[in-house]
């Protein structure tokens, strides 16, 4: 009989289908892995990162199949909105990951309001490391990304930004 | 079951359709593809939020639709988003003018409906107003690039926002929908929303080098589902699928 935790150790094969050197469990997407009575099952909650991800559904349908694939084939999945995600819940091996691919992870500290006055953020580039950054666009290959360059060494690079 | 605050729900609900359906056909015709792509993003977050909230309609309101169908099947009368929304959506400063002055709204109207005693919008709004301050931060950068940027950017910038003005007074009327929903503690009360709004836009508007509009006759209707001639060409374009096809599936 499996429990709570091989579960949790079976969700890591899951793939975030947009960024798939990160699995659902350490971008924070995988909330709550129960057994419960009323469903005599195992009833998997996940949560959006964005309202309008596009990945929700493949994630969904990817968490039901690794389930299926460990004999889980009556499992549920169950789609929640609120507490809302944040990049906070990402494990500091999940930024370091991102990092290594060429993304920048996102800075700590979602709580800050100083962008509704035009604060920005000093950006590292993950290349160089050089702070000496611009940001190209607010929005990048995904809703999650932001697009910058580095005036340093020129490479333009995605930005993981906080929320 | 009867859900008490249905209405209140669809008015917030479609004002994102509407609006998300409208930065939608920007997309592929983008002034610069990061804008093309930045537009969608937003349209996309838009269209997300819209759907939580028919989601929850269709589970409590009882009244066996799916949340499809209150996007697809239901006719413009029934449709309650502000009319600022519907309006085409003009040239790239247009659009900028239409998302400043309608995000700067919208994000003191998450943070209030985040007090909301419904549950449901409690946590909806947390949620969403991560990513409108994005959006936000997006417009407003755009506002001020355009306004203080060649006489050209400038004179279509401002042409814009006189355009738009007379549309952003509906944002701060509360409808029916809306005193019931304020009433027992579910809902915002729009018209204190309008001081913030007000300093915001005015501070933005003078540092992208325009010109306030000056106070105008307050167009309004859209909230009690009496609206322009544009929404039927929304409607048309989104729901031509369902309709002549009706059922079929993604």
């Amino acid at each position: 009989m499996v429990n709570a935790d091989d579960i949790w150790k079976f969700l890591e094969e899951v793939e975030d289908p947009e960024i798939p050197i990160l699995n659902v469990v350490e971008m924070g997407i995988v909330r709550d892995v129960q057994w419960r009575e009323v469903h005599n099952n195992w009833v998997v909650t996940i949560t959006p990162t964005y309202s309008g991800c596009p990945a929700m559904k493949t994630i969904e349908e990817d968490v039901m199949q690794c389930l299926a694939d460990h004999g889980l084939n009556e499992a549920k999945v169950e789609t929640i909105l609120s507490p809302p995600w944040t990049t906070d819940w990402m494990t500091a091996e999940a930024c370091e990951k991102l990092r290594q691919t060429g993304i920048a992870p996102p800075e700590k500290n979602s709580a800050d309001k100083g962008l509704l006055m035009g604060v920005r953020k000093e950006i590292k580039c993950p290349r160089c490391h050089s702070k000496q950054t611009t940001m190209v666009s607010q929005f990048g290959s995904t809703a999650c990304k932001s697009l910058y360059k580095c005036n340093d060494c020129l490479e333009p690079f995605d930005y993981f930004k906080c929320i | 079951m009867i859900m008490k605050h249905r209405d209140y729900y669809l008015t917030i609900a479609d004002t994102l359709l509407i609006l998300g359906q409208r930065l939608s056909e920007w997309c592929g015709h983008g002034p610069a593809i990061e804008e093309d792509i930045a537009l969608s993003n937003v349209a996309l977050d838009y269209i997300g939020q819209a759907t939580a909230l028919y989601k929850e309609v269709s589970e409590k309101a009882g009244e066996g639709k799916s949340e499809d169908d209150y996007a697809f099947l239901r006719d413009a009368w029934e449709f309650k988003n502000l009319l600022l929304v519907e309006l085409p959506k003009g040239d790239y400063g247009y659009t900028i003018a239409r998302q400043f002055l309608f995000s700067t709204w919208y994000y003191h109207f998450l943070e209030a409906l985040h007090n909301s005693k419904d549950e449901f919008l409690k946590g909806f709004a947390a949620k969403s107003i991560k990513e409108v301050k994005y959006h936000f931060q997006h417009s407003r950068d755009w506002m001020l690039r355009l306004g203080a940027g060649t006489e050209e950017s400038n004179s279509r910038m401002q042409a814009a926002l006189n355009e738009i003005w007379e549309f952003t007074g509906e944002m701060f009327i509360n409808s029916k929908a809306e005193l019931e929903a304020i009433a027992d503690g579910t809902g915002v009360d729009n018209a204190k929303l309008l001081d913030v709004w007000q300093r915001i836009v005015g501070a933005v508007i003078q540092e992208a080098e325009l010109t306030l509009p000056s106070d105008a006759w307050m167009q309004k209707g859209g909230k009690e589902g009496k609206h322009s001639e544009h929404i039927g060409f929304v409607l048309a374009e989104m729901q031509f699928l369902q309709r002549a096809y009706p059922g079929s599936k993604w």
